[in-house]
């Protein structure tokens, strides 16, 4: 089976977010150039060791890979186009931080053939960058879209949180008018989680995090969808809005349950049915690389069961739900039978909808997707 | 041994146990002695040695005995033989602590050099002349800055009756004045006086279960000789035994080839059931019996009932191994199988009191893996019926219907309370809100006072304990017992989840608390029970009366929005973790309702939790 997509971890940063739990490092006196061409090498290997016809899509995330200097996004843009059949009409995103990515990072990437930016807005409260962590302004944000446009990028995304510290609905709101009025293509809004090993979860801790009720958070994602809505922001998945034919290729592969390429620290792969995790730590990735060819720290063959109860747990974020005909294709078996002790007690309670074609989410299930997605899990 | 050497064994033994207050440095002064006799190395030695199980040693309580044989090489040259018994120290354990004062001829009243008497060493000194020992005062932590040694001895010769002269002034912690508490244990506690050739009676005065053994028993030898292979009988339940194993503990279990008269050690019978073995009973020989058994053996009544229900129904026949096994240690639980509409299959179970019951609880979920829905404590009531039937009622739910009802009966306890005087203010108040009638108050000396009132024991068993030492900032100590039964103006309080009766949470309660009390559990429940996919109700009635109500919010978002990349087994742990949370709470109708919610009755007022 052919692996279509990539992922590339960059995980370097200028500054790290309160939030954030990914695996990053402060970008100063780390082995760029080094871990670059480790990387290379993993391409390398992995497309040798799993060869594939064809690629459609490529997402450089992070970390932050604008945090890179020109060259060295290059030099990475280079290796990925080097060791990747990329298809005609593929999907090539770069996560970009605002204020870090100038006139001259963004022309060599559209050189490279990147098509697609995704850029780190979080919020358009100055306030609220503070307690976050961020350094931009909301200015950077306008300015980089700018820039972005002009040098040919027609395929936008802008990330966003709520739920964060503090927040008001008013703030939200008003992030939510910034957004459209910025005529990007596609918005990602996530709310926000904290996880161990942040500064926010010492500060909650300490009881020193305020963070909105469930209620307001609900409220926000309500609003979230009403107002994208309008701007003709279709939502397509629980996180994510796009204008019709926007909507990202690369992460569609996930909740399709189909089958990518991990390369950097950090990253998973889900190759032939199994899904495998490189090493976070640096040295650790970088040796391994170095000396196995591979980085993994964990393999594991997804079992049939597995594959099916994923296959609904990430499909039923997409708002068209799972099909009952993909599913027949790929598991040899009816969705309902499968599932006939789940499936109906969820159309009951009013969290599912079932057309007899597709099991989706209803709206009701939108917001209390895991609930949902737990039963599934057998 | 020949009979003539048992005798002169006899007079170099000496039987001791440790008395004392909570905090006032038991373990420490028992480590002390061990260090000094050098039962254990350095190595082997471990601080609080005799508090052995982890729990215990957490709660810094001990709650099983332990006995252990010493050797002390005494200052007039001779070797004498201790044994240092080991008391439990809470007011649950009274009996037990009783039955290992027989064991013993001699106790050493520890006293806090800086805190002086308090209710419950009074207690124990009581005990202990009850079972006529010569009791040795050390005044104990007397380096401590506030230490008051002279103060302390007074009052112990004012308020006990011993001689000033007579105590021992100690510090455990730091290793002063051990030797002259162990010339005093030589010098004053007398040796054991029974007849190494009569009939055997030997006192057990405390038991705990072995897998790969069997019970073995803890015996105190008062008459006569018990050697393996002989048949021995035990009074109370007359079940016969063959010993097979008999020794002492040095701490570590020591094989004898007798007991005799004076010996504490272990036997080994393969006694399949700790119940056959009870504590205070006496063990006589099979063949050739006593015709008395020792006095004081009671069997003991629990005096609180809780429910105790497994999370998964899946665990209830381990829930029931989990008791037997407990049981056969622990011969003061009782348990009976009971059924709940809203919990399922579990057992009532019975506890000296509300120490005893967490410690069975924890028990049950550390060691036997058992999530369990405990509902709130209950004690006895006594229900008289209008057609003249009495019933007696250890579990709310079972309560009848109110017009059946001529009057309840609830059992009271004779409460002390021993206290600084700028606290009696604070005491009595705690006391009448307790629903406590004044009985009497008596100055020790010009700061202290005793204070007692008869209290409902269902007062008692909630958090009286913890109120007091938090309104008088941990200066009160207090002792209870049993008085007997009074009319009150009892009420069973309903608890209602979604309009539906959760009698795993009714309570009884009296008629005059009943609005706040409602009012209270409500607003627990809210705070307890997690946001449903659906808004909750939560209602408390007396009959068909609502009084009190409150809402659980229905659920209103729950979905993972993050990008986690393509890590989907991080995904799939996080949806598994919450499955297995929902796990552990219980699905009572149609609510989630987590194990703590069972306890929430026993909420008192706002503001009080």
């Amino acid at each position: 089976m052919n692996t279509r997509a990539v992922y590339i971890h960059v995980p370097f940063c200028e500054q790290i977010c309160h939030y954030c739990d990914f695996n990053k490092f402060y970008i100063k006196n780390q082995p760029i150039e080094e871990y670059l061409d480790l990387c290379e090498k993993e391409m390398a290997n992995t497309i040798e060791r799993f060869p594939t016809s064809e690629v459609t899509s490529i997402y450089v995330g992070g970390g932050t890979p604008t945090s890179l200097s020109t060259e060295h996004l290059s030099k990475l843009l280079r290796a990925i186009r080097t060791h990747f059949p990329i298809r005609d009409d593929y999907e090539w995103t770069v996560e970009v931080n605002p204020g870090s990515a100038d006139n001259k990072k963004l022309e060599m990437m559209k050189e490279m053939g990147v098509n697609r930016l995704s850029i780190g807005v979080q919020t358009f409260d100055q306030e609220l960058l503070k307690t976050i962590g961020r350094d931009h302004n909301p200015e950077d944000v306008s300015n980089t879209i700018k820039l972005a446009r002009n040098n040919g990028f027609s395929n936008i995304s802008l990330d966003l949180m709520f739920g964060l510290p503090n927040q008001t609905m008013d703030q939200f709101r008003e992030t939510l008018e910034r957004t459209m009025d910025m005529q990007i293509e596609h918005v990602s809004a996530y709310s926000l989680k904290i996880e161990a090993k942040t500064v926010f979860y010492q500060l909650m801790k300490k009881g020193k995090l305020s963070l909105p009720s469930e209620d307001l958070e609900a409220d926000m994602y309500h609003v979230l969808r009403e107002q994208l809505e309008k701007a003709n922001l279709q939502q397509y998945e629980i996180s994510n809005f796009a204008k019709r034919g926007f909507e990202s290729k690369h992460n569609l592969t996930y909740w399709n349950n189909e089958s990518y390429f991990g390369i950097g620290a950090g990253s998973h792969s889900y190759i032939n049915g199994v899904r495998r995790a490189n090493y976070g730590p640096l040295p650790k990735y970088m040796k391994a690389v170095q000396s196995l060819g591979f980085p993994y720290i964990e393999e594991h063959e997804v079992t049939f069961k597995e594959k099916m109860e994923e296959e609904m747990f990430m499909g039923l974020r997409k708002i068209s739900g799972v099909s009952f005909k993909t599913f027949r294709e790929k598991y040899g078996m009816e969705i309902e039978d499968t599932f006939k002790n789940i499936i109906p007690p969820l159309t009951e309670k009013g969290l599912l909808i079932n057309d007899g074609t597709s099991i989706r989410l209803s709206n009701k299930g939108l917001f209390l997707g895991n609930e949902v997605f737990e039963k599934f899990l057998m | 041994m020949k009979p003539e050497d048992r005798i002169k064994r006899r007079e170099k033994i000496r039987n001791f146990s440790i008395i004392a207050h909570i905090d006032h440095g038991k373990s420490t002064l028992a480590d002390r002695i061990l260090e000094k006799t050098s039962a254990l190395t350095q190595r082997e030695m471990k601080d609080q040695i005799l508090d052995a199980m982890d729990l215990e040693r957490e709660r810094g309580i001990t709650i099983k005995l332990n006995a252990v044989q010493l050797k002390y090489k005494a200052e007039d040259g001779e070797e004498y033989i201790f044994h240092l018994i080991d008391t439990p120290g809470h007011v649950d354990f009274t009996y037990e602590v009783s039955r290992s004062l027989a064991a013993c001829e001699g106790a050493l009243l520890i006293v806090d050099a800086a805190q002086g008497i308090e209710a419950q060493t009074l207690a124990n000194v009581y005990l202990a002349l009850d079972n006529d020992l010569e009791i040795i005062p050390v005044i104990n932590k007397i380096d401590l800055p506030s230490a008051e040694p002279e103060r302390v001895k007074q009052e112990v010769e004012d308020v006990i009756g011993l001689p000033q002269e007579d105590c021992v002034l100690a510090s455990a912690k730091n290793g002063i004045g051990i030797e002259g508490i162990l010339e005093a244990v030589v010098d004053k506690v007398p040796p054991p006086s029974g007849d190494p050739s009569a009939p055997l009676k030997a006192m057990i005065f405390d038991s705990l279960y072995d897998p790969y053994r069997g019970v073995i028993v803890y015996i105190r030898i008062v008459e006569g000789t018990v050697k393996p292979g002989e048949k021995v009988r035990m009074m109370a339940t007359g079940k016969e035994f063959e010993v097979q194993e008999l020794g002492v503990f040095t701490p570590k279990p020591d094989i004898r080839e007798e007991l005799t008269v004076g010996d504490v050690g272990f036997m080994i019978a393969s006694i399949k059931n700790v119940g056959d073995t009870r504590v205070g009973d006496t063990v006589t020989s099979a063949k050739n019996p006593t015709t008395e058994p020792l006095p004081g053996y009671r069997k003991l009544n629990p005096m609180v009932f809780c429910g105790l229900y497994p999370v998964d129904t899946n665990d209830y026949n381990d829930l029931r191994e989990a008791l037997e096994k407990l049981e056969l240690n622990d011969a003061s639980l009782q348990y009976e199988a009971e059924t709940s509409q809203a919990l399922g299959f579990g057992f009532r179970c019975g506890f000296l009191g509300l120490l005893h019951m967490e410690i069975i609880q924890e028990r049950i979920e550390r060691e036997f893996n058992i999530d369990l829905i405990t509902t709130a404590p209950s004690v006895i009531y006594s229900v008289h019926l209008t057609d003249g039937d009495i019933l007696t009622i250890d579990n709310p739910s079972k309560m009848p219907d109110q017009q059946k009802i001529e009057h309840v009966e609830e059992p009271y306890v004779k409460a002390q309370v021993m206290v600084p005087n700028d606290f009696v203010g604070a005491v009595m108040e705690l006391c009448q809100k307790k629903r406590g009638d004044y009985i009497d108050m008596q100055y020790m000396d010009e700061n202290r006072v005793t204070i007692t009132y008869e209290i409902p024991l269902s007062e008692i068993v909630f958090d009286f304990f913890d109120t007091l030492k938090s309104t008088t900032k941990g200066y009160a100590s207090f002792d209870y017992e049993l008085i007997g039964y009074k009319e009150s103006r009892l009420v069973k309080m309903d608890i209602l989840l979604n309009a539906e009766q959760i009698d795993a949470l009714s309570v009884i309660v009296h008629r005059d608390s009943a609005f706040q009390r409602g009012k209270a559990i409500v607003e627990k429940l809210k705070e307890l029970i997690p946001r449903q996919q659906f808004e909750v109700p939560v209602q408390a009635s007396i009959g068909q009366k609502i009084i009190a109500r409150s809402t659980i919010k229905a659920m209103r978002k729950n979905v993972l929005a993050k990008c986690y990349g393509g890590d989907i087994s991080r995904k799939r742990k996080l949806l598994e973790k919450q499955k297995e949370g929902k796990k552990r709470m219980k699905s009572v109708g149609s609510v989630e309702v987590p194990q703590e919610a069972f306890m929430s009755v026993l909420s008192m007022d706002e503001g009080n939790n």
